[in-house]
């Protein structure tokens, strides 16, 4: 293979085998890699960059007006999956993502699992995320979490763990999209000679899956679906336009909406006019501020109020952050046995609750081998990851964590598996993580073939977050 | 279709429009001081000013009007908020907030212009490149204009975009003639002074219309045609009736489309009831300058009453 790369070093790669030899999934793909000439390569790949510039696929970045808009930076080489490697990953998936919905049901009904001594109740009470004004409200079709981004980690051919549940508002499906187009803009002949699963029908399943769960005051007719924004400086809008127009929805902000009749209505340019399904990009604390945060201007006053008396569905449903919190995802193995009555096909990755003494004992004892995360954390920030971090770091951080044991979760560092990137220097192997995305609607639950490979583009780095360097690829379901 | 959106679709137009007639006055002004004595070219730069209502803000930093600080105040100046490179910025963000109404040949074309455009007038435009800058920015607007005509849906994003750029148009010619009125004023010809040729030129290059109007009128310079030709000419695509004429049958499509009739409709035919019953010699004899005045105002009236009808506000 061209540039040689050294297959050496303990993590598992996703193209090549220890002794240098293509994995199955990548054969006919390195064939192809292969016959292609070296400027070739190299042109194509200062062209993707001009694409996304060009369609304007960026994402903004907080407190950076020099470049107020920043693309992720993709990487042209796929990662592939196998037919069959996909299968288990979506059975495990599927599973977790039905606990994860029936656990959101039971928190806000009558709580069970804590009745039956599964999960400490105070972890509810502690969840910033957790809404008092859900409880024993039921929402439309009983679906709490419509879209989830599970993000998975890979460590050896079988072993795939859950790294965290997104079912809050997981983003990134535009740049699963985008990349593929790209990369089907760039070389068609790939696609020709290798079968692989399409991801373009996404939003069509997007709009049916919200469509399927239509609220009460629902008239009858077609649903009026609006996917809500905080609006074009927020770092994911492109994302939400995206998304709007390709499922035929209105893209609305705050101020369009108003309460009307005891609908939500858009202001149109013929008056005001009802939403039946809001797929809502804006976090709960900004949703109501008659019910939440007062000061926001992104939301929708009574909205809340709307949603409890049947006239409008909110996607994802408010509260749902509540799995989101680390210190659940370290019941999720108890979790998923308690609803499903199954033993998780998906593995959590190992996880000391430095709320519990012992744990953070071995957590301080051990801080320069782990991964130590805020529990409510997110994008990469506020963690440690002690293999690389200086001593000094590791001091100040010990110091955060004896003051407040229970906002951490500790984790061992993985060796999280690479895939090849392309590089001037030729091909190098970087740590990836994977987001497939999946669809819940009284239907079903529907996963996209693929998702969103997140790449570290820095040598050695495990951190794969758009918002500190990491880039994407686009990711290939094979075809039996 | 949002009232938000329809806002932001009726600017997207009127910033693109007006970017663009920015840069022609520019050239205009430009060729004029190239040829022209130091003094006619200061009253020239100062003219550009003036006619875009710049003065007080370009006075509080410049002493002088020289054209380097001139059309760097104007495309880019830090202390001048309606600059070119900010209307640009204007087209581009009004383009995102609409982004699921306009075309992706449309973005596209905003987008990668105001790449290029932003680049540009990142850094002072010094004279051996402001040609080459003003002829982007005309080259940007032919090219949305261009993308636009060939993939837009007709529907009422389409009519909102249009009414946007009309209004603009429409606007900046009437201004541009009110600047320079006072060379026009038939008196001076009917004694006999003939029209300073390079003076009149210069307004119809303003408005692209040079070649044309001389095309036309066999290259009679006279004041009775320049007037006819800017404002009562229908063929001519930036004449003041020809943007009535597209503007109405754009408003009339939108009253159709909603199946009501607002007030900009109203206001509409009424100022067409007063255009189309004046001749060049009744506008000279009521006066260019009050004219001029009136249609403008009437063009800032039904511009309101578009964003009032189809509820551009909350």
């Amino acid at each position: 293979m061209r540039g040689s790369m050294s297959a050496g070093g303990s993590n598992f790669d996703e193209m090549f085998e220890r002794d240098g030899l293509t994995r199955p999934a990548y054969g006919e793909y390195s064939r192809w890699y292969n016959e292609q000439p070296g400027e070739f390569l190299k042109r194509k790949n200062r062209e993707a960059d001009d694409t996304f510039r060009r369609t304007g696929i960026t994402f903004n970045v907080y407190g950076d007006n020099e470049a107020e808009e920043r693309l992720i930076p993709f990487d042209m080489v796929p990662r592939i999956i196998t037919a069959s490697e996909w299968r288990r990953l979506s059975r495990g998936i599927e599973q977790r993502v039905r606990a994860l919905n029936s656990f959101l049901y039971d928190l806000y009904h009558r709580q069970e699992i804590v009745r039956a001594g599964r999960l400490p109740e105070r972890l509810l009470r502690k969840n910033d995320a957790w809404l008092a004004n859900m409880v024993g409200f039921t929402p439309p079709g009983g679906i709490y979490t419509h879209i989830v981004g599970i993000d998975l980690v890979r460590t050896g051919p079988d072993e795939f763990f859950v790294l965290e549940d997104n079912a809050r508002t997981p983003s990134g499906v535009s740049y699963m999209l985008e990349n593929r187009e790209t990369m089907m803009a760039m070389f068609p002949d790939l696609f020709s000679r290798i079968a692989v699963e399409s991801v373009s029908n996404y939003p069509r399943r997007l709009a049916r899956s919200l469509a399927a769960c239509v609220p009460p005051a629902f008239t009858g007719g077609k649903p009026t679906v609006a996917v809500l924004t905080p609006g074009i400086y927020n770092s994911a809008y492109y994302e939400h336009a995206f998304l709007a127009d390709q499922m035929g929805a209105e893209l609305v902000e705050g101020s369009d909406l108003r309460v009307v009749g005891g609908r939500v209505q858009m202001r149109t340019t013929l008056g005001y006019k009802p939403i039946d399904v809001l797929y809502r990009r804006v976090d709960d604390d900004y949703l109501d501020p008659l019910t939440f945060n007062p000061d926001s201007a992104l939301g929708v006053p009574g909205i809340m109020d709307v949603y409890r008396a049947g006239g409008i569905t909110i996607a994802n449903a408010p509260g749902t952050g509540v799995a989101d919190d680390k210190a659940i995802y370290s019941f999720m193995p108890e979790i998923v046995e308690f609803y499903t009555g199954e033993k998780p096909l998906l593995p959590n990755v190992q996880t000391w609750r430095c709320a519990d003494k012992d744990s953070l004992a071995y957590v301080l004892d051990n801080l320069a081998e782990l991964v130590v995360k805020e529990v409510h954390g997110s994008g990469g920030y506020g963690m440690l990851i002690g293999p690389t971090s200086s001593k000094r770091e590791i001091a100040a951080f010990r110091e955060k964590l004896v003051a407040r044991p229970s906002n951490y979760i500790a984790q061992p560092t993985l060796a999280l598996s690479t895939c090849p990137i392309y590089t001037r220097a030729g091909l190098a192997p970087r740590h990836v993580d994977l987001r497939p995305f999946v669809l819940v609607s009284p239907d079903g639950i529907d996963i996209t073939p693929g998702g969103l490979t997140r790449v570290a583009l820095k040598k050695g780095s495990l951190v794969v977050n758009s918002s500190q360097g990491g880039g994407t690829k686009d990711t290939w379901v094979l075809k039996d | 279709m949002l009232g938000r959106t329809a806002n932001g679709l009726f600017w997207m137009f009127r910033y693109l429009e007006r970017a663009e007639n920015t840069a022609r006055l520019l050239e205009a002004a430009l060729r004029m001081a190239l040829t022209r004595d130091v003094v006619t070219a200061e009253a020239e730069w100062r003219s550009v000013i003036a006619t875009l209502g710049l003065r007080r803000a370009f006075e509080a930093v410049h002493d002088t009007y020289d054209g380097l600080s001139v059309w760097n105040f104007v495309l880019r100046g830090p202390s001048n908020p309606g600059n070119v490179r900010a209307m640009f910025g204007g087209v581009r963000s009004n383009a995102r907030l609409a982004r699921i109404n306009i075309s992706s040949d449309v973005w596209e074309a905003v987008n990668e212009n105001w790449m290029n455009l932003d680049r540009l007038l990142a850094r002072p435009v010094g004279p051996t490149v402001v040609g080459e800058v003003l002829v982007a920015i005309r080259r940007a607007g032919t090219q949305v204009h261009g993308a636009f005509d060939g993939s837009m849906l007709r529907d009422e994003g389409y009519h909102f975009n249009r009414a946007g750029t009309f209004i603009e148009r429409a606007d900046s010619t009437a201004r541009i003639l009110d600047m320079k009125y006072f060379l026009l004023l038939p008196s001076l010809s009917y004694v006999g002074s003939s029209l300073d040729s390079g003076q009149w030129e210069q307004v119809l290059r303003s408005v692209a219309g040079a070649r044309v109007y001389s095309w036309l009128n066999a290259g009679q310079i006279e004041a009775r045609g320049i007037v006819e030709f800017l404002v009562l000419d229908e063929r001519f695509p930036r004449s003041l009736a020809f943007c009535r004429n597209a503007l109405r049958e754009n408003l009339a499509a939108m009253a159709r489309m909603h199946g009501v009739e607002g007030r900009c409709n109203a206001l509409m035919r009424e100022a067409d009831t007063r255009i189309s019953q004046l001749n060049v010699d009744q506008i000279f004899e009521a006066g260019l300058h009050e004219f001029l005045v009136d249609f403008l105002a009437r063009n800032a009236a039904i511009a309101q009453a578009i964003a009032q009808d189809y509820r551009f506000h909350a």
